[in-house]
């Protein structure tokens, strides 16, 4: 399985969300500290989820790390997060 | 919680209103996160302590434990972590973080 494949799929198990982008930036990094020669290093992860409501943005990109604690630790070296609540999403 | 570090973190989040832990230092800073967190505060003219955590590996881990937190830079207010990088832009962005700066009566230029 790809790291984003791992991500999407850790990500919709925990937090149910009603959209989920995972990018792929690793190609904008290249030769950049922390950068993998296979790629998979650099993602922006935009989520919606009911789950982050009442959370400050800390608490909420907590939940998030948390679930992607295997990912951080060893291939991701940067991960660029957005998380909304339904009604954020709306306004926005 | 018995990592010496974490004493280390203590004083210096004591010592100073406004801590980066960051990847270089404010002047050179090494990684675009942490580059542009230090655009934030400069733009708001915030006094602020950088420290860079590249020089040491023990600080690298520990702060990373301390804040309960995976990723550099984090920034520090009194004391309290308020984020990393794209918590900080998005403070920045709405306005939020002057506030914060303003209520924990930190000064900013404007």
């Amino acid at each position: 399985m790809t790291i984003r494949a791992a991500i999407e799929r850790k990500l919709t198990a925990g937090l149910a969300p009603e959209r989920l982008e995972v990018i792929d930036d690793s190609h904008r990094h290249l030769g950049h500290a922390g950068h993998h020669p296979d790629g998979e290093s650099h993602f922006t992860v935009e989520i919606v989820s009911h789950a982050f409501a009442g959370k400050s943005r800390v608490e909420r990109h907590r939940l998030v790390n948390a679930l992607l604690a295997e990912e951080l630790a060893e291939r991701v070296h940067a991960l660029a997060l957005r998380t909304l609540t339904p009604d954020e999403a709306g306004r926005g | 919680m018995t990592n010496p570090v974490f004493e280390r973190i203590q004083q210096d989040l004591s010592e100073n209103d406004v801590v980066l832990y960051m990847k270089g230092t404010p002047m050179f800073p090494q990684c675009g996160f942490s580059a542009a967190v230090v655009q934030v505060l400069s733009d708001l003219g915030v006094k602020f302590k950088g420290i860079d955590i590249l020089v040491d590996p023990s600080l690298r881990d520990g702060i990373k434990q301390f804040t309960n937190w995976p990723t550099l830079p984090q920034l520090y207010v009194k004391g309290e972590f308020v984020g990393g990088c794209d918590i900080v832009r998005e403070m920045a962005g709405n306005g939020e973080l002057a506030q914060l700066f303003k209520d924990k009566g930190v000064a900013t230029k404007q």
